[in-house]
């Protein structure tokens, strides 16, 4: 595994606080982060806890009211709307919650929505591309194939074909299991762990404790600060799991 | 975003849901047929009217008898009928810009002949009559101007009287009689048709007018005074000279008003075309009605759509969309929305106008300016209406817009 000087995410003092009227929620206080590369990381908490508000910081899809952020060793804290939304294409694999596909849309058009707002110097075809991405996590043949066509696991598999076309730096993965049954919720962990040991660095939320053993190191939020960060001690791996008999398989 | 891009998400986006893609395009398709429809009923119209204007002869100049008017009250045009044949002579004379003039003597009569009769008139002329009138004969000749100094009752008989008389023989070298007598007749004018007032030309005959006002008994009047300029240039000139002879002719004091009408094809011409000023006025404010109603539809369709699509919205900002990106992806569908809708209008329009042409039997004319200049009209309603929800679409906030129910 390539071990950069740089860590992917390195954050100091974030903060974020939400106001409402005269109401000021503290959401995430004093946040010091670093991520290496190839890292894979589960973020829990229980609700409330703050750590979908990090999630969002760290995706780019929000901006802290103090405290600085460097993704790739650049500081993205205060860059304006256009600039985050070109971070937000080129370095940041956002799996979102409930997996937000278009509707009526065929996955691979769901999955070549992120090249079409490529800037720059890019290839005029985003198809090749896309039928890659489909193929890494094992749709290749369910390509025009409309979500209410998928199950919920191949549309999450869609969701993160999405995420990871543009070859970014870090997979955020925001309750990538939430809505899937455990032999699912396991194969798509299988998939992570895959490309996690093809060297992308994963950063997933969840909520539920078993998840936690899938991945390699685990941070808990609470009332916005960091708790816990340790490695993960007993890890399983999600493929070995898969070959044990159906109804072994347990998940919350 | 490349455009080709752009073009695909909006199409895209708009193909998702037909039905109403096609409701939203109606107000913009009626709107556009209307302005089609409009334009060629205006152009069928006035070439109609010119047709019909230039039938009456080319650069011709009518001279009618005016009202007189004594104490305030005015008798209407025939009450004081001073015209005469020598008013007709004398223009001929004297008026320099006056190329030829020849008077109308009209005398109604019950003409019989061919072993029947024919209520009409018979209309005595002068040989320039054929000049000014620009009236080919269809069969035989025009009388001469020998003939019409030797008073020769030969008469050259309209389409309508030779129908009715003659409805199968030839009619040339028969004999009519008018007021009982005889007359023959030398040929048969080309069809007209009616005038713009619905009055049919071809239900008369027309002989020298020196024989009508010689060997004719009973009553008759100048209708009228044909005179005819060589060039359109001179007829404005000529009217004033006209007015200038016959004041002199008529032995009018400075105070008092002319005892005449002169009038040219444009003044017909003006008249006519009040009507279907009117009619074009009505068609284009409906137009114009339906392509604000039209782009209001779009307006109000866009907004509910980028409410609806508010989750998309945020998802493509989510993934790297910038707001312009947002912004010309609305903007670009509500454009193509009008564009299409525009150009179901211009078939919609062309398939109006053929039928129109067809019922009316004009000949309706659509001019590429006028496709160019209706969906140009439909494209500003796109730009116009679209550009506030576009603006609202790209204003969203993205984690807000995920969040989105």
């Amino acid at each position: 595994m390539i071990v950069r000087d740089t860590p992917v995410i390195r954050t100091e003092g974030l903060t974020r606080v939400f106001s409402t009227g005269a109401n000021r929620v503290r959401a995430l206080s004093d946040v010091d982060l670093v991520v290496e590369s190839g890292e894979m990381i589960s973020l829990v908490g229980s609700s409330g806890s703050g750590k979908s508000t990090l999630m969002n910081l760290l995706g780019c899809l929000d901006r802290a009211t103090s405290g600085s952020y460097w993704l790739d060793g650049r500081d993205v804290s205060d860059l304006a709307r256009n600039r985050l939304a070109t971070i937000r294409n080129r370095r940041i694999g956002f799996v979102f919650q409930g997996y937000n596909l278009l509707p009526r849309t065929t996955a691979l058009a769901n999955v070549e929505m992120p090249l079409l707002y490529r800037r720059g110097d890019v290839p005029r075809l985003a198809g090749p591309e896309a039928e890659e991405a489909l193929a890494r996590v094992g749709l290749a043949d369910r390509m025009d194939f409309e979500p209410n066509e998928l199950s919920g696991g191949q549309q999450q598999r869609v969701a993160i074909a999405r995420a990871l076309v543009t070859r970014p730096s870090i997979l955020l993965a925001d309750e990538p299991t939430g809505n899937l049954d455990s032999r699912m919720s396991i194969e798509i962990l299988a998939l992570f762990q895959e490309l996690h040991r093809q060297g992308l660095t994963i950063i997933l939320v969840t909520h539920e404790r078993e998840i936690v053993k899938y991945t390699r190191r685990t941070i808990e939020l609470r009332d916005g600060m960091i708790v816990r960060d340790e490695p993960v001690i007993d890890r399983r791996e999600a493929a070995a799991d898969l070959s044990l008999p159906h109804d072994s398989i347990k998940v919350v | 975003m490349k455009a080709s891009n752009l073009m695909r998400v909006a199409v895209a986006s708009i193909t998702r849901n037909k039905t109403r893609t096609l409701l939203t395009m109606l107000g913009v398709i009626i709107g556009v047929s209307a302005v089609l429809v409009m334009l060629a009923v205006g152009n069928g119209a006035r070439t109609r009217i010119q047709e019909q204007i230039n039938d009456l002869g080319t650069n011709m100049i009518v001279i009618t008898p005016g009202s007189s008017d004594s104490g305030g009250v005015s008798k209407g045009a025939d009450s004081f009928n001073r015209l005469t044949v020598e008013d007709a002579q004398k223009l001929q004379r004297e008026g320099f810009l006056v190329t030829a003039a020849s008077p109308v003597i009209i005398a109604p009569c019950q003409m019989v002949g061919g072993g029947g009769n024919w209520r009409s008139a018979v209309m005595g002329v002068s040989v320039d009559y054929q000049t000014i009138r620009n009236w080919p004969v269809a069969e035989g000749r025009f009388f001469s101007a020998e003939e019409s100094g030797s008073k020769r009752k030969v008469v050259v008989i309209g389409n309508t009287v030779a129908n009715n008389l003659f409805p199968d023989q030839d009619p040339i070298g028969q004999r009519i009689r008018f007021r009982d007598v005889p007359f023959e007749v030398i040929g048969v004018l080309s069809e007209k048709g009616q005038t713009a007032d619905g009055a049919d030309q071809d239900d008369m005959a027309i002989a020298p007018w020196t024989t009508i006002q010689t060997r004719l008994a009973g009553r008759m009047f100048i209708g009228q005074i044909l005179a005819t300029t060589s060039s359109a240039e001179d007829i404005e000139p000529a009217k004033t000279e006209i007015r200038a002879i016959l004041r002199e002719a008529h032995d009018l004091a400075d105070w008092e008003e002319d005892d005449f009408n002169v009038r040219d094809q444009s003044d017909i011409a003006t008249a006519a075309q009040g009507t279907t000023e009117v009619m074009t006025l009505l068609l284009a404010a409906i137009a114009g009605v339906s392509l604000l109603v039209g782009g209001i539809g779009i307006m109000n369709i866009m907004l509910v759509s980028v409410t609806e699509r508010t989750r998309e919205i945020g998802i493509r900002m989510a993934i790297g969309a910038h707001t312009n990106d947002i912004l010309l992806q609305f903007m670009v569908e509500s454009v193509i929305l009008s564009m299409s809708g525009g150009l179901i209008g211009v078939a919609c329009g062309f398939a109006a106008a053929a039928l129109l042409g067809q019922l009316t039997g004009w000949q309706m004319t659509i001019q590429v300016s006028t496709i160019v200049l209706a969906l140009g009209f439909s494209m500003c309603v796109g730009l116009f209406f679209g550009i506030y929800p576009a603006r609202k679409a790209a204003g969203l906030n993205p984690l807000d817009a995920l969040r989105h129910e």
